[in-house]
C-alpha cells in the first residue's frame, strides 16, 4: 500500500503518472507546469517509467505529437498552462473530435498582456469549446486522484476523448501537501490496458483526421456532441468505483455546508478551501450560507446543478477569469444560463477576482457573499462586481 | 447497400470520423471544381512526361498511343501541366458547360 508523505502537487501528478504507466509523454515546459514535466523527464531517464519522452519544440508540437500517440494507442500524457495552452488550441479541437484519448494536467495560468505567470483560469475558460472532458480540483490528492481517473475515463471505449485537468498554477501546483500516490498495482486493479478500437496500424490501415465536405460536416459534430454527453454517465461510473476502491469520492457538483442555506456561494479550483473556511465563518454567525463547487465543467452538470440550487434565494459566483466586454464571468454566465428556463431560480451575482495569482482571503469571500446578497436584494446596474480592485 | 452521401447519418459516422477503408479519395470527383480544361494538341507532344510528373493531382496517364493525358474526372484545372510542357502542346481554354 502506498503511504500518505508530504510532496509537491506537481511532483505527485508525475508520480501518478507513473503509476498509471503511461507509454508516451509529449510535453513542452511552461511555468507553473514545469515540475510536472521536469519530474516525468527525470522518472523516463532513471529508467523508473518506461515511456517514450519526447522533448518538443513547441506546444503546438506537443499536442501534434500525443495525436499521434494516441492514435497508436498508446497511453499518453501531456501538461501546459496559461500561453501553451493557447499556442496548442487549433489542435485541442483536433484530439476531441478524432476521439483521442490524451490527459492533459493544466497548471492554470493568466493569459499575457500583461505578462503573468501567475493563476487564474483565463486559460482552459478560452479552452471552453474544445470538446475535451474538463475537470477542476482543489488540492494536491485530488491532483493526483483526478490525474488518475482521467485515464479511465479518457479510455474507457464508451468514452474515448481527452480529459484536462485543472489544477490552479502555483496555490495549488507548487504546493507541498500531505499526498498519497498510489503505487502501480493498486492502479493496475483500478485501470485496464488501453484498448483503443482503431488504432493506427499497418497491417489494417484507417484513414484519421480527414475531411468533411458540407453533406457530412453537420452529422459529424453532432455526433461529438452525442459523444461527450453521453461520457457524463461514464465519468460518474469511474469515480464511483475510484471511491470504492481508494475511499475518496468525488460528484460533477460538491456540496459545503449547504444544508439549510439560503445564499450559496460558487467556485471552482483550489480557491474553494478558503472559501470553506468563510462559509465556516459566516455560518458560526448563524448566517444560511453554504458552498458549492462546479467539479466538472465539461460536459456541464446542468441536473446535478440544478438540484443542488432547489430552493436557494441568492447564488454568487465567484470567476477567476474575466471575459472582456462581455457579460463578466464565464461560468457565471453558463450558470445563469442553465438557470433561465427553470421557474425556481436563485438570483444569480457575478463576481470576478482572483485574476493574475491575486489571493481573494476568507475576508474576502465573505465579502463577495454580503455584497452578492446586497445586490440581489437591490438590484444592480452592473453585470458583475471585481473584487478587489483599488479604485 | 451504400448509403448514398445526403442518406448518412450521424450514427453511420465511425469513432472520430475514422475513415476504414482508406483510398477512398479516389471516388471524389474533383474535376467539377475546374474552371479551366487542358485541351491536347498530340501532333506537338514529344512523350517527355513532364506534364505527369509535375501534376499535383497525379492524374495524367499515358494513352494507348503513348500521348500523356490527364483524367477529366480528378483534373482541377490548375494549368501546371501547361506551363511545363516545353513543347506548348497543352492550352487551357474555359469550361463552357
Amino acid at each position: 500500500m502506498a503511504e500518505r508523505a508530504g510532496i509537491e502537487t506537481s511532483v505527485a501528478i508525475g508520480d501518478a503518472v507513473k503509476a498509471a504507466d503511461a507509454d508516451v509523454i509529449a510535453a513542452y515546459p511552461i511555468t507553473p507546469q514545469t515540475h510536472i514535466v521536469e519530474h516525468l523527464a527525470e522518472l523516463v531517464a532513471n529508467g523508473e517509467l518506461d515511456a517514450e519522452y519526447i522533448p518538443v519544440e513547441s506546444e503546438h508540437s506537443a499536442m501534434s505529437a500525443c495525436l499521434g500517440s494516441a492514435a497508436a494507442g498508446a497511453r499518453t500524457f501531456t501538461a501546459s498552462a496559461g500561453q501553451g495552452i493557447e499556442l496548442m488550441h487549433e489542435v485541442l479541437y483536433v484530439a476531441s473530435a478524432m476521439r483521442l484519448p490524451i490527459v492533459m494536467a493544466v497548471t492554470n495560468r493568466a493569459v499575457s498582456s500583461p505578462l503573468s505567470v501567475w493563476g487564474d483560469h483565463s486559460d482552459v475558460m478560452s479552452c471552453r469549446d474544445v470538446g475535451w472532458i474538463q475537470v477542476f480540483v482543489e488540492n494536491g490528492q485530488e491532483a493526483v486522484d483526478h490525474t488518475i481517473c482521467a485515464f479511465r475515463i479518457a479510455e474507457d471505449n464508451n468514452v474515448l476523448l481527452p480529459v484536462m485537468v485543472n489544477l490552479d498554477g502555483f496555490h495549488l501546483s507548487h504546493v507541498i501537501e500531505p499526498i498519497t500516490v498510489p503505487d502501480r498495482e493498486e492502479v493496475e486493479k483500478y485501470l485496464p490496458p488501453n484498448s483503443y478500437p482503431l488504432p493506427l496500424n499497418p497491417d489494417k490501415p484507417v484513414a484519421m483526421g480527414d475531411f468533411a465536405p458540407p453533406f457530412i460536416f453537420t452529422e459529424a459534430k453532432w455526433a461529438q456532441e452525442m459523444n461527450i454527453r453521453k461520457s457524463y454517465d461514464h465519468i460518474i461510473k469511474a469515480w464511483q468505483e475510484f471511491g470504492e476502491q481508494f475511499g475518496r469520492h468525488y460528484h460533477p457538483v460538491e456540496h459545503y455546508r449547504t444544508e439549510g442555506a439560503t445564499t450559496l456561494l460558487l467556485t471552482m479550483g483550489s480557491f474553494s478551501e478558503t472559501a470553506m473556511t468563510a462559509i465556516d465563518s459566516m455560518r458560526e454567525k448563524g448566517e444560511k450560507v453554504g458552498l458549492i463547487r462546479l467539479r466538472l465543467w465539461r460536459p456541464f452538470p446542468f441536473e446535478e446543478l440544478r438540484k443542488a440550487l432547489k430552493g436557494v434565494d441568492t447564488l454568487v459566483v465567484l470567476d477567476r477569469a474575466i471575459s472582456v466586454g462581455g457579460p463578466g464571468g464565464p461560468v457565471a454566465s453558463e450558470v445563469k444560463a442553465a438557470l433561465y428556463n427553470q421557474k425556481d431560480r436563485p438570483s444569480v451575482v457575478s463576481f470576478v477576482g482572483g485574476l493574475g495569482g491575486r489571493d481573494v482571503t476568507r475576508e474576502g469571500f465573505e465579502t463577495i457573499i454580503n455584497r452578492g446578497r446586497e445586490i440581489a436584494e437591490k438590484g444592480s446596474e452592473n453585470e458583475f462586481e471585481i473584487h478587489g480592485v483599488r479604485e | 447497400m451504400v448509403k448514398q452521401d445526403n442518406e448518412v447519418t450521424w450514427q453511420d459516422i465511425e469513432i472520430g470520423g475514422i475513415v476504414t477503408n482508406p483510398g477512398n479519395a479516389d471516388y471524389y470527383r474533383t474535376g467539377d471544381w475546374r474552371s479551366n480544361k487542358p485541351v491536347y494538341e498530340f501532333s506537338r507532344c514529344i512523350k517527355c512526361g513532364l506534364c505527369a510528373i509535375f501534376c499535383p493531382e497525379a492524374c495524367i496517364t499515358r494513352n494507348e498511343e503513348g500521348y500523356f493525358e490527364g483524367d477529366q474526372y480528378w483534373c482541377k484545372g490548375c494549368g501546371i501541366c501547361a506551363k511545363e510542357c516545353p513543347v506548348y502542346a497543352i492550352k487551357m481554354v474555359e469550361e463552357v458547360e
